[in-house]
């Protein structure tokens, strides 16, 4: 391959620079029927799933198709999408927080051509290219992080597991049958990229083993101080050791305090901890960001660890599935699963999914800890009461 | 043929949900067509290599990318994310394979003739592989070499008219709801408001300057679509201070069965007929609503805006006409003292260009914390440390009940000392001359 210049001098690299222009201003980009009626709309209906229609105080229609996507996609794929939009959108397409993408058009026809040509794609291996849903009171995309395709400090993959996970609720992205929308989060690691931490359904990566020290290097390549001062609970100091019959500086890591966060590894190299036996998924439930009648709430541990099962994660995708199906069978309709929840009491919530509870689900985190324990005689007799 | 066997990966071909193997495999064979005779400037076969060194992964069950890497464009301290795979000789295709943050307009609305200017340059310079978004909302150019970086961020600027995102200890690329442009529950222009102090604080987002990093989020109302109360240090949340605008005709229009509750958003199941009272009546948190079989009526005074009966019934039930938003700050995840939602600061604040009600308080707020947050100490943490009654004295807010969701109920309190009478310089003789030792 031979070298293609843009026009970037290397010899003087601050020339023809142009710094501080920020993004693309959205007015831009928006289709003509949205920039008509911006700030003009009266209501909205979900036709079926995955198709939504705004209606404008000008009586202006816009029909709106959601498709699922994979999030890591190619130029390839981005540009089927951009020939659909020209073929049917007027060249304008959408992406959404969730990052599924959105067509929209301004008739009914149109949508009707639209969704067929949509739902007739298929990639080579059989899968969707773009699947039709993500509407109303079902499960749409899993927001989701790195891992393995390009993170250095995952303790599981995301794209995987994902792919995985919504294969298995597959109905549910292209239905609209649960009690409320149920928002599935995943992060490959305790940095909690995205919104495991607020999640109907929370998958976070987890390790089980304390770092490894590289002494030989430590002190070449970290800022001792501040791998001490990444720690939670206070495991590591500083310290010496002897190394070839040379005294280095490096660190001193307390197992018995270390819960394996991974914080120092990401302030030093020199302290990995990635293990294919200790690593996994821990699994939470309940959290939610909306302030629809409850206020927002934070995800729940209920499953402290599944094995990491490439290609499929099956442990992990069982669990998942039954707790949606337990949640769907037993909620009440608007009930969050975080609602549900504590409305039932968590003791039920464990007896109804069959989760086995553990020690482990006990927070023993600082003061607020204690918060979390039971200050009450107010408990329902389950089967874990012998 | 691919070059590397990868029999784990083929599994994820299956199943109906759209397969990034799949995707990943169809941009391989492209690259290697090279139907436009492209002079690849990084390694055509980078996909494939991705994929290979994916499946060892999966073998294997750790990372397979090197610890950091720093790499960028001269006049910026972010933006790019540096990253080298541990087996460069087994997978040369990915033994540079940075991440290029671009920042994406606000709402991610685009026209094709944009997304493809997008995907030449990237086809061309990079791996042809992306995240269409990152969760902060870039737009995430995926895996290319460093002597590309900054041939990429020259096309982009003169050629795109865009800019890279943020990454390190700064302002992080702001991200908003699709707001006005889409939804009638939006309370302020989401989108301006956001792609407004991105520009106004493009010095921040370039060239890192804080003890860690910061976001802002924008929602324009409380159903939270970008999920400003958990995932930005700095949320502007929509809100109104009037009534709830109530079409009395379509509420028994509601009732009636004639619209669908939710606009329709439990059709796949059966949950029998539409009941008022126990649907939005009996699920108001306030208990502000009253239904007397034939008028809605909501005590607006007692309402918290929690969107409830407005979700249900969007046809009839409106947001007021004083629209403005509230503030919330310290939002983070779990590392390092535990994770935090968004805390109440400014209940209503109006949001008008060129919106210096929300400047004011932001800069405020980093005035305080550039100079007080520790090292990699998050504002949320900031916070914590040194007490919400602090982030109220920097910002000149007064405290308010609003502020709290319960008064405190340990009585460790801390006066000033001129709230004292005397202040707090006291003779133990004087004591004595009171209280014999």
């Amino acid at each position: 391959m031979a070298f293609i210049s843009s026009g970037y001098n290397p010899d003087k690299p601050m020339e023809d620079r142009i710094t501080d222009i920020g993004p693309r201003k959205f007015d831009e980009f928006l289709p003509p029927v949205i920039k008509k009626n911006f700030g003009e709309w009266d209501y909205h209906e979900i036709l079926e799933p995955g198709i939504l229609v705004h209606v404008a105080k000008s009586g202006d229609k816009v029909y709106t198709i959601r498709c699922g996507g994979a999030r890591l996609m190619t130029t390839s794929h981005i540009r089927e999408m951009l020939e659909i939009a020209d073929k049917h959108c007027g060249g304008h397409l959408r992406f959404t927080t969730r990052n599924n993408v959105e067509f929209m058009v301004d008739d009914e026809a149109k949508m009707k051509a639209l969704k067929e040509d949509l739902a007739s794609r298929k990639f080579a291996g059989g899968s969707n290219k773009f699947p039709i849903g993500g509407t109303g009171a079902g499960i749409t995309n899993i927001v989701h992080t790195q891992g393995w395709v390009h993170c250095h400090t995952p303790a599981t993959d995301a794209s995987g597991p994902v792919k995985a996970v919504m294969d298995d609720c597959y109905e549910h992205f292209t239905s609209m049958d649960l009690p409320a929308p149920l928002r599935i989060s995943l992060a490959c690691c305790l940095n909690m990229c995205g919104a495991v931490h607020a999640s109907d359904i929370g998958l976070v990566g987890i390790h089980r083993k304390p770092p490894i020290i590289d002494h030989s290097v430590l002190d070449n390549v970290c800022e001792i101080p501040l791998a001490v001062s990444a720690c939670p609970l206070g495991a590591i100091k500083p310290t010496k050791t002897e190394l070839q019959g040379e005294k280095v500086n490096t660190v001193a890591v307390n197992e018995n305090r270390c819960m394996y966060c991974g914080n120092c590894y990401t302030m030093c190299p020199a302290l990995p901890l990635a293990d294919k036996e200790g690593d996994g998924i821990a699994i939470m439930v309940g959290g939610k960001i909306s302030n629809r009648i409850s206020e927002p709430k934070f995800s729940k541990v209920v499953v402290a660890y599944v094995p990491n099962e490439p290609p499929r994660w099956p442990t992990l995708t069982k669990t998942v599935k039954n707790i949606v199906e337990v949640y769907s069978k037993n909620a009440r309709k608007y009930e969050r699963l975080g609602d549900w929840a504590e409305r039932i009491g968590w003791e039920k919530f464990f007896e109804l999914t069959g989760i086995p509870f553990t020690h482990h689900c006990i927070d023993d985190f600082r003061d607020p800890a204690y918060y979390t324990w039971r200050q009450s005689t107010q408990f329902k007799f389950t089967s874990h009461v012998k | 043929m691919a070059k590397h066997p990868t029999p784990m990966l083929d599994e994820l071909e299956k199943g109906p949900w759209p397969s990034f193997v799949s995707d990943i495999k169809q941009e391989a064979e492209a690259r290697a067509k090279n139907e436009k005779g492209l002079d690849y400037q990084i390694p055509v076969d980078c996909p494939e290599d991705l994929l290979g060194v994916l499946e060892l992964t999966y073998h294997d069950q750790e990372t397979h990318w090197k610890h950091g890497g720093i790499v960028g464009v001269f006049g910026y301290g972010g933006g790019v994310i540096g990253r080298y795979c541990d087996q460069p000789q087994q997978f040369p295709g990915v033994a540079h394979f940075h991440t290029v943050r671009v920042n994406q307009p606000s709402g991610k609305y685009y026209t094709t003739d944009y997304l493809r200017s997008i995907c030449d340059l990237w086809d061309l310079r990079g791996s042809g592989l992306t995240n269409m978004h990152g969760s902060t909302g870039d737009i995430v150019l995926l895996g290319t070499t460093t002597p590309q970086l900054e041939e990429i961020f020259y096309e982009l600027t003169h050629n795109l008219n865009t800019d890279l995102g943020g990454s390190g200890s700064n302002l992080r690329t702001p991200a908003a709801c699709l707001g006005k442009s889409r939804c009638e529950y939006a309370c302020y222009d989401s989108q301006l408001l956001c792609h407004t102090l991105t520009n106004e604080y493009q010095d921040e987002l370039h060239r890192p300057a804080f003890p860690y990093k910061f976001k802002f989020k924008f929602d324009a109302c409380p159903n939270g679509c970008v999920a400003a109360i958990a995932r930005s240090d700095f949320s502007v949340i929509g809100m109104w201070k009037d009534d709830i605008k109530i079409d009395q005709e379509k509420v028994k229009a509601y009732v009636g069965g004639e619209f669908a509750p939710n606009a329709g958003a439990h059709s796949g199941r059966d949950w029998g007929k539409f009941d008022i009272e126990a649907e939005v009546v009996d699920r108001c948190p306030t208990s502000c609503m009253s239904w007397d079989g034939s008028t809605l009526k909501i005590d607006n005074s007692e309402c918290v805006r929690c969107m409830h009966c407005i979700n249900v019934m969007p046809r009839a039930l409106k947001i007021g006409d004083e629209t403005g938003a509230s503030i919330c700050c310290g939002a983070k995840a779990p590392i390092l003292d535990g994770a935090q939602m968004g805390s109440l600061l400014v209940p209503f604040i109006p949001v008008e260009e060129p919106f210096d009600e929300i400047k004011e308080v932001i800069e405020n707020i980093w005035d305080w914390w550039m100079e007080e947050g520790k090292n990699r100490e998050r504002l949320g943490e900031t916070m914590k440390r040194m007490g919400f009654q602090k982030l109220l004295e920097v910002t000149g807010i007064d405290a308010i009940p609003q502020h709290v969701s319960e008064p405190r109920n340990n009585p460790y309190i801390f006066f000033k000392e001129e709230e004292v009478p005397g202040g707090w310089t006291r003779d133990i003789a004087d004591y004595r001359s009171r209280h014999q030792r």
